[in-house]
């Protein structure tokens, strides 16, 4: 097969919906982003509260029929509860958070099965069921998308400057400090688990809308995606923006990291890689990503360099 | 009856790992009564009890036995971040007191709220900036121009300093300060303390400061008091603190220590 093979128009026509798709994935990012960078809590709740998200909205839509803003108030809430679930195994429990993430996720599995009516994926017809957004329309599912991200990271933008929001930041910065400044670090954290995986959870009735169905797989390996968007737009930024970049910068491209996520990805298929190989890629973009400020720092203070220099 | 008192403890006790072959008695019956304005220096060997002291009163972990009672209100119970609206605290290590990632006002603002319920008003307002712009000025190290830099980039001594004017931002019923100067070098040192007494005279407080320099316990304040294996042993106040000499602190600490005083990281400057 030569590259020649590849037809560029193909890589065009598939960009809009690997927008719009990207879209979604960057307003699950701006969630992630609340846990990893503003909490310091790596939160691996995400791989199942996007899947409960989706699921609610595909059952509440489809089969409990409320109105599609209500059913994804609904994944919102609903979201926002296994994050509460994680937070109190972390915080009132003393399981570590890692492990608390994972607990709630692997439950998760079991309770998304339930909310679908113990099948593996549900079907939310666009024919039948006024959605909010659809791969139908996609200038329109990215106009939407475009608009409830923009809002969501405005209120974002907003809460963590109010006394409630500085404090959740303090405490994920310094918990000694937090401590001693009167802040309850335990409420903070559940407070601020609960608040991202409801906005995961969004993003999956979101999704779930957009794909017109629900899987019990939807949101297997969501935390690396949301990383890969947060890291990816983080980098991006301050390659342009340098130390300029604000929160609300911060915000911006971290969504944009998931639309950039997804451009990447449809250009990987379009290469003719295998889909299968998708989360391999994903894994190791990653990876690599995390390693290379670890790396550069240690290039610029290394044993080998100094015992160069030494050898002067 | 009105307490008049500032800080009571009364027979605190405190052992670490209780039942485990590394129990350590670490507060073996620790009563002090502060009054108002009373600023007590505390000295003593490795594990002689102050540091432990300090976080007893600030409620790092419940004590095993007696009471804890600041400006009359009883706190024995309270965990940490409910005592913190009575307590003003400066650590040892510069990072602690201080948000790294937040910047300079915005750490003021989280202490301006020290014990207030935080809602969804503004974490910072115009008018708090005016105020801690002059609050900074007073400090004389060029901070109030750096107002929204992340303390991150401050030096030890100007996180110090930070912390300082925070834990006082809204005046503590009682000031702990932990060998807040031990981290610096000796000319930055200098510089915190003078600022300690500073602002402990002009808001005057009640203010409890461990120490390994003798010095340093000696000059700052109007008591002092010794500690060995997790008790108070000695209370020098009034015009005998005035005069108390170095020597002094030698003789009493050689001779609860028999001996062992020599390998002690106590500061003989």
């Amino acid at each position: 097969m030569s590259l020649l093979a590849l037809s560029p128009l193909r890589l065009l026509a598939s960009m809009p919906g690997n927008i719009a798709q990207g879209i979604i994935w960057g307003i699950m990012a701006v969630g992630v982003y609340m846990t990893f960078r503003l909490l310091n809590f790596a939160d691996l709740t995400v791989d199942g509260s996007f899947t409960t998200g989706g699921a609610m909205a595909v059952m509440g839509i489809a089969v409990w029929h409320w109105p599609a803003w209500f059913a994804l108030l609904a994944a919102f809430l609903v979201g926002m509860l296994t994050g509460f679930v994680t937070g109190i195994l972390h915080t009132a429990l003393g399981i570590p958070e890692i492990l608390a993430g994972i607990l709630t996720q692997i439950a998760l599995y079991s309770i998304n099965l339930r909310i679908m009516g113990g099948k593996a994926n549900q079907v939310v017809s666009v024919d039948k069921y006024h959605l909010i957004i659809t791969m139908r329309n996609i200038p329109l599912a990215i106009l939407v998308g475009g608009i409830i991200c923009f809002v969501i990271i405005c209120i974002m933008y907003w809460f963590f400057g109010t006394e409630l929001g500085s404090s959740i930041r303090a405490t994920g910065c310094n918990q000694h400090m937090a401590m001693a400044q009167g802040i309850n670090v335990s409420d903070m954290k559940v407070l601020t688990l609960a608040l991202s995986n409801g906005l995961v959870a969004m993003a999956g009735g979101l999704l779930s809308q957009y794909q017109g169905f629900a899987d019990i797989n939807m949101g297997r390996g969501s935390i690396v995606i949301g990383l890969a968007a947060v890291i990816i737009g983080e980098t991006l930024g301050e390659a342009i923006f340098g130390k300029k970049l604000n929160f609300m910068g911060h915000l911006i491209f971290v969504a944009i990291g998931g639309i950039i996520y997804y451009i990447v990805i449809g250009f990987v298929l379009w290469l003719k890689m295998p889909a299968n190989d998708l989360k391999l890629f994903t894994a190791i973009v990653v990876a690599i990503f995390l390693a290379v400020p670890y790396l550069r720092a240690k290039s610029q203070n290394s044993y080998a360099k100094a015992a160069k220099k030494g050898a002067m | 009856m009105a307490d008049a008192r500032m800080l009571e403890l009364n027979n605190i006790k405190k052992t670490f790992n209780k039942g485990t072959i590394n129990e350590k008695p670490a507060l073996a019956g620790v009563t002090l009564k502060l009054d108002p304005g009373d600023f007590c220096t505390i000295i003593g060997g490795n594990g002689a009890g102050k540091s432990t002291t300090l976080n007893a009163i600030a409620g790092v972990w419940p004590v095993d036995e007696g009471s804890i009672i600041v400006d009359g209100q009883n706190i024995t119970g309270l965990p940490e971040y409910r005592r913190a609206e009575l307590l003003g605290r400066v650590f040892q290590d510069p990072m602690t007191g201080t948000a790294a990632t937040m910047q300079i006002e915005e750490n003021l603002a989280l202490a301006a709220r020290r014990g207030n319920r935080r809602g969804l008003g503004w974490g910072i307002t115009r008018e708090e900036r005016e105020i801690y712009r002059e609050q900074l000025k007073s400090l004389e190290l060029g901070l109030e121009d750096r107002m929204t830099q992340k303390v991150g980039l401050l030096s030890g001594g100007q996180r110090q300093a930070l912390t300082l004017l925070m834990a006082t931002l809204k005046k503590p019923k009682l000031l702990l300060l932990d060998e807040h100067t031990a981290a610096l070098d000796p000319k930055t040192a200098e510089k915190v303390l003078n600022l300690t007494n500073e602002i402990v005279a002009r808001d005057s407080l009640t203010a409890l400061m461990v120490t390994h320099n003798m010095n340093d316990a000696i000059r700052m304040g109007n008591r002092l008091i010794m500690m060995n294996e997790g008790k108070i042993i000695w209370d020098v106040s009034g015009e005998e603190k005035k005069h108390l000499q170095v020597s002094d602190l030698l003789d009493k600490f050689s001779e609860v220590s028999h001996g062992q005083f020599a390998n002690d990281r106590m500061m003989l400057t």
